[in-house]
């Protein structure tokens, strides 16, 4: 219990808010309180079977105090990419980085402690509403720190001309620090929306990041979210995702992971009404000792909604994965489409992976299916390219993009694909399978 | 510009290059027959590096160079490429960034820059007509669900494109239609050059008559047995093997 009394006792350290309404004081004493009494989740816990995470718990992590970045090291973090940004140092907002002035009236991109400065209530009624304190030991623990983040709202029928792109930067400290954002995003009727959660920093950083996201999609409206986990290879990074869906909307999820000593990943979408579709698409890569969790849950709560999931693991030296993935589909939810696939690639014998399938199917008219496969690199096929010329380590390299191949076809933004294929294949003479590659030589 | 002296291999503890010697001189085109297990594959597979293989004794010089001391790239950088005998099918990967990707480590290894992109496409355009494939054949991953005669079509066009100094061909004309045999062929013989060489494995004189070589040896058991011109393709054709290997113990 001390370790969990020493992570409130942050709570001292926090920097109030200017005008903090008091629901929020509640809500964060909910959040305290919860944490408090269930503690960190541990091996017993169903949901958490997998993963251990006592590192983090055994570490004392404080709050930063200040968001210094230069210019230069944020265009060095970035992703380089047309968008409206806002950046976050350690968890607190960096205006003087950010980039929202562009930005039409119908359309608001702002941190978390303006939008509950300038007009509180609009936040409270959706923050938490698909995140209950419940939810997960660090959810809570969320919550009682909740305070900064983003605030997205895209208004009825605005198609976003540029993506959203939230750059947190995590930095080296004697004394390693803990963040807990908080992400609302609210696409209105018909609106259309590209969200990119970017997580990156120092290289020798340990930090802590705990991010709660939550989406809610209007009639028709289409979000395209990014979660791109760069962190270092000591960072702890938890994060928890959800979505509620109307009817006609479209969800389409990018979990991208490439970084962290612990990376553990929830997503929960909730598909309320007809005609909702939701895409997972997932990419984890760990190298070293690294530790990537992935947790994904649809619910089908109406008839005819539609899923899709494809998930690649990529694990190398002695990585560990984790796939859980969850497809319910209510009573009476006929003529759902929920399709699960998850593949996972073993380029070392001491990578692990611990892959789940459930399907919880309470209605007769449904199509389902989910398969998993685990495999290993085609030795005839590394030498094939070897005797072209290709060195090995690029062979690998292609080899190992190719079996990302559904998934890195559908990431559409080149400039995180191109990370991407840099991280799993290192410098390549080309983009990997580059279309346009492909439409000059049709031409 | 290849000479292999004493040549013994062995594979999974059985030795099945028995000492084999052969020469081969810029543009000379050699062509090598031998029964069903007489160790073809295995010399060509010797010769692009195939670590499933062990050297017990002998040596392969290559342009001067000790060949068995180079990796499997190198010696493809160097210009030694072998088409093989079953193209491996590599999902996932187009056609169009394999011929990219190989061109330019060759370019790389000689100390030039990366192919502009329309003159790669234009020299992609050209090869392909040459070898009667279309477009699709790029955007389609290599070698997947290609039949028995467009993978090997897409052997040579590999090698049109990367022009080796010495094309190992084995068994380049199993499963082509008569007209296909006629295109590899060609494209073979466009390989041919005052400064280059072929070796090729094949069973068949049909292969010979498109692509005249120049000295024909016998492979059995691990040896080459007689080696001729292109004459001893047609006694073979007529006689088989049994009257070379009269007499030896087998
Ligand atoms: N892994 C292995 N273990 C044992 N024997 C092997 C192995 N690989 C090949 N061989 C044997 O080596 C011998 C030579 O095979 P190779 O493929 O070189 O013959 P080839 O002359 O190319 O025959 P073909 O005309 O049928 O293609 C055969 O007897 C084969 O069974
Ligand atoms: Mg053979």
């Amino acid at each position: 219990m001390s370790q969990v009394q020493g992570f409130l006792d942050q709570l001292g350290a926090r920097q109030p808010l200017d005008a903090e309404p008091s629901w929020i004081a509640a809500r964060r004493q909910a959040g305290a309180a919860r944490f408090e009494a269930v503690g960190f989740p541990g091996r017993k816990d169903e949901e958490w079977k997998y993963t251990d995470v006592s590192a983090i718990a055994r570490q004392s992590f404080t709050l930063a105090d200040s968001n210094e970045l230069s210019a230069e090291q944020c265009d060095a973090f970035s992703i380089g990419i047309d968008a409206y940004r806002l950046v976050f140092v350690d968890g607190i907002f960096n205006s003087s980085l950010s980039d929202v002035d562009a930005l039409g009236s119908d359309v608001t991109v702002e941190p978390l402690s303006r939008a509950l400065a300038d007009n509180h209530e609009a936040v409270g009624g959706q923050l938490g509403r698909l995140n209950n304190v419940d939810f997960s030991p660090f959810s809570a623990l969320n919550t009682a720190f909740m305070g900064e983040g983003a605030v997205i709202r895209i208004g009825r029928r605005v198609v976003l001309d540029k993506p959203v792109y939230l750059l947190f930067v995590s930095r080296h400290h004697e004394t390693p620090v803990m963040s807990h954002p908080r992400i609302l995003i609210d696409a209105a009727s018909q609106s259309q929306v590209t969200v990119i959660e970017h997580y990156t920093g120092d290289s020798e950083a340990a930090n802590l990041t705990n991010v709660v996201s939550e989406v809610f999609t209007g009639k028709g409206a289409q979000v395209v979210h990014y979660r791109l986990q760069e962190a270092a290879t000591s960072e702890f990074h938890i994060s928890s995702l959800h979505i509620e869906q109307t009817r006609d909307s479209h969800f389409r999820s990018f979990n991208l992971n490439l970084g962290a000593a612990i990376a553990r990943n929830d997503i929960v979408a909730e598909l309320n009404d007809e005609n909702a579709v939701c895409d997972y698409y997932g990419l984890f890569f760990g190298r070293g000792r690294q530790h990537m969790d992935n947790h994904t849950k649809v619910h089908h709560n109406a008839p005819r909604t539609f899923s899709n999931e494809n998930y690649k693991g990529i694990l190398d030296d002695r990585a560990r994965g984790v796939f859980n993935g969850l497809v319910h589909i209510k009573r009476d939810a006929q003529q759902v489409r929920g399709y699960q696939s998850n593949a996972n690639l073993l380029l070392s014998d001491r990578a692990e992976i611990d892959t789940k399938p459930e399907l919880l199917i309470y209605a007769d008219d449904v199509q389902c299916s989910h398969g998993t496969t685990t495999g290993q690199l085609d030795e005839k096929a590394i030498f094939a390219l070897r005797a072209r010329g290709i060195d090995e380590a690029m062979a690998r390299g292609l080899l190992t993009l190719a079996f990302a191949g559904e998934v890195m076809e559908s990431v559409t933004l080149p400039s995180i694909a191109t990370r991407i294929e840099r991280a799993v294949a290192g410098k390549l003479p080309d983009r990997f399978n580059l279309q346009d590659l492909v439409e000059a030589a049709d031409a | 510009m290849l000479e292999i002296k004493d040549l013994h291999a062995s594979v999974d503890g059985k030795i099945i290059l028995k000492g084999i010697n052969l020469t081969i001189n810029p543009g000379e085109v050699h062509a090598i027959m031998g029964p069903n297990g007489a160790g073809k594959s295995t010399l060509s597979a010797v010769l692009a590096g195939n670590d499933g293989y062990e050297v017990t004794q002998g040596s392969i010089t290559f342009e001067g160079k000790d060949l068995l001391e180079m990796e499997v790239e190198e010696r493809a950088r160097a210009g030694l490429l072998m088409g093989f005998q079953y193209p491996v099918e590599i999902p996932g990967v187009k056609n169009v960034y394999l011929l990219k990707a190989a061109l330019n480590a060759q370019r790389e290894a000689r100390g030039e820059e990366e192919i502009p992109a329309p003159e790669f496409m234009k020299l992609i355009r050209e090869k392909l007509a040459y070898m009667k494939m279309d477009n699709s054949f790029l955007q389609r991953a290599v070698n997947e669900g290609f039949s028995g005669g467009e993978k090997k079509r897409n052997e040579i066009l590999q090698m049109l494109v990367l022009q080796p100094r010495l094309a190992l061909l084995d068994e380049i004309d199993s499963g082509l239609d008569v007209d296909a045999m006629k295109v590899v062929a060609e494209g073979v013989n466009s390989l041919r050059g005052a400064d280059r060489g072929i070796l090729m494995v094949t069973h068949y004189q049909r292969l010979l008559d498109h692509i005249v070589p120049d000295v024909v040896h016998v492979l059995v058991d691990g040896r080459v047995v007689k080696s001729g011109d292109k004459s001893l393709a047609l006694d073979v054709e007529e006689r088989g093997y049994d009257w070379l290997t009269e007499g030896s113990v087998a």
